[in-house]
């Protein structure tokens, strides 16, 4: 049997006295398709900030394959996020081909010549599949935000990591383009067996995407000390078909928690 | 319907117009005035008629020096030019290397960048006699001045545009697998440069003041040293001209960068114009 990928054993996060994430639990075996729910403050970003190792656990243990999360963000873990995530003095093309060349030139991060022709022909190709074949000279400025994003998706790709983190990567896209974004994500996991962490403020899209839903909630709310209390993972569900009368039920207990941290800001 | 006043906008033909405006009325005016003390007393000095000031130009510009023999104009032009270049380009170099260091390098930071704060409220006039006695009266000095000058407020200019760098590109690129010397060279070098010229652009200013201060005061040519020198006479005839010719040396100079930077990195400008 294969073993897991991840495992988050007793895992508390905490910043001096303010308790962000306590007694998280979780084991995910390759090739799921993790969706992250839940308002904001409850350490959606800060377990995402765990997985690609710039910041450890405060208490507990973070194995990845059985082994210790890297201290630092390493080429085994892509990340797509919001915004920023791809580099705007690059060329569609070059800021694909930007992660072969810093590992087949590890000195100039650069390949001339036959390599660089490969590894232009490789990206150009990963860039076909996310359908942003006709954009290769343009740069991320002249895109729209869903070619940016699908260009970011590209990016991390063609690493071939093993693991993929999203952090609330169509947030920021028009509702149409987003359903076209879902397409393709599900499609890109499924041809490549990638094990998918992505979050999500909108559940209705983390119960379309995922294999498995997480939701970041707060147990325990203490209007004296509301930060006394961190979040944990209060539903961990498989998923994989609509199930109204569940989406609404967390709907209620996420929103109350989301009036609850407003209000005490 | 009337607008705010904030609201209302000159076209392209008005805001040429407008712009050019400030010159014209301080050009008639300094005609009105000229003409006005020339008339009361016809040896005035202090603003010669436009006749005296172009009869100057020609002569500065177009007859050989009775002394020296060279176009006396731009014999200056180009010793303050070379001296002007030479801090510029040491202070860039240095602002560049600092600037990346302290702004990437955490460990480098923490041992640079309080020094480099430090150095920065030095007032470099302050030091000029001591540059004068360390590096003498020639052409070292100057140059040191104009990189003394500007070089430290670059540094901590760059190290912070370095640092505003959005974070999720690093880590993208350290998600790709790229160590820091890549990081540094393919992803934050090319974004610094168009910040470093963004930088001289601002810095072209206190660049010509160091650069006319130490030629007032040790020189045997250069603008400046020109100035500070027929000063002696009132030769107001030469001064204003020549005042004249280094705003236009330095706004050129500022044109000319920018042109630089829109046609090296044209996505750099892209992303200003949507921002």
């Amino acid at each position: 049997m294969m073993g897991a990928l991840l495992e988050v054993k007793q895992v508390w996060k905490e910043y001096g006295s303010s308790i962000v994430l306590e007694k998280l639990n979780l084991t995910v075996k390759e090739g799921e398709f993790c969706t992250i729910v839940g308002t904001s403050g409850c350490g959606k970003t800060t377990f995402l900030r765990m997985l690609l190792g710039q910041e450890g656990p405060s208490r507990g243990t973070l194995l990845l394959d059985g082994k210790p999360m890297p201290a630092e963000p390493g080429p085994d873990r892509g990340i797509v996020f919001q915004r920023y995530s791809v580099f705007p003095h690059m060329s569609v093309l070059d800021n694909v081909t930007f992660g072969l060349e810093v590992t087949r030139s590890r000195l100039l991060g650069r390949l001339f010549g036959g390599a660089r022709r490969k590894a232009r022909e490789e990206a150009a190709a990963m860039l076909a599949q996310v359908g942003l074949g006709h954009a290769l000279e343009r740069y991320p400025s002249e895109l729209s935000g869903g070619m940016q994003q699908r260009l970011a998706i590209a990016q991390a790709l063609i690493k071939k990591p093993r693991i993929l983190l999203l952090d609330e990567p169509f947030g920021a896209l028009d509702p149409g383009i987003r359903a076209d974004m879902h397409a393709l994500v599900l499609k890109l996991w499924k041809e490549s067996g990638l094990t998918i962490f992505m979050i999500t403020h909108d559940l209705k899209e983390g119960f379309k995407l995922g294999t498995r839903l997480l939701v970041f909630d707060k147990p325990r709310l203490d209007a004296q000390a509301p930060n006394r209390y961190g979040a944990t993972i209060t539903y961990d569900l498989a998923i994989g078909r609509d199930e109204p009368a569940l989406l609404e039920e967390i709907q209620g207990a996420v929103t109350e928690t989301s009036r609850f941290i407003h209000d005490s800001r | 319907m009337k607008k705010r006043v904030i609201n209302r906008f000159p076209g392209q033909g008005a805001a040429a117009v407008l712009g050019l405006l400030p010159f014209l009325l301080l050009l008639l005016a300094y005609a009105w005035g000229s003409q006005v003390r020339l008339e009361a007393n016809p040896e005035d000095k202090l603003l010669p008629a436009m006749s005296s000031l172009a009869a100057a130009v020609e002569r500065v510009a177009l007859e050989p020096n009775r002394r020296t023999g060279e176009l006396q104009l731009w014999a200056d032009s180009a010793a303050s030019l070379q001296r002007l270049a030479a801090g510029l380009a040491v202070a860039s170099l240095l602002a560049l290397v600092t600037g990346l260091a302290t702004g990437m390098v955490p460990y480098v930071r923490a041992a640079l960048a309080p020094f480099v704060r430090v150095l920065s409220m030095v007032p470099p006039m302050a030091i000029l006699p001591i540059l004068f006695i360390v590096f003498g009266l020639g052409e070292l000095s100057k140059v040191v001045l104009i990189v003394l000058g500007i070089a430290p407020c670059m540094m901590r200019d760059l190290q912070q545009r370095v640092m505003e760098l959005p974070s999720e590109q690093l880590v993208k690129a350290q998600t790709l697998g790229a160590h820091s010397g890549q990081i540094l060279w393919r992803v934050v070098l090319p974004q610094t440069l168009p910040r470093l010229i963004d930088s001289l652009r601002l810095n072209l200013g206190p660049a010509f003041l160091f650069l006319i201060a130490a030629e007032a005061i040790a020189a045997e040519s250069g603008l400046g040293y020109r100035i500070f020198l027929v000063r002696r006479y009132l030769a107001m005839d030469t001064i204003l001209p020549y005042v004249v010719w280094i705003t236009l040396l330095a706004f050129l100079m500022d044109l000319a960068l920018r042109g630089v930077s829109r046609w090296a990195f044209p996505w750099f400008h892209q992303g200003q114009e949507r921002a």
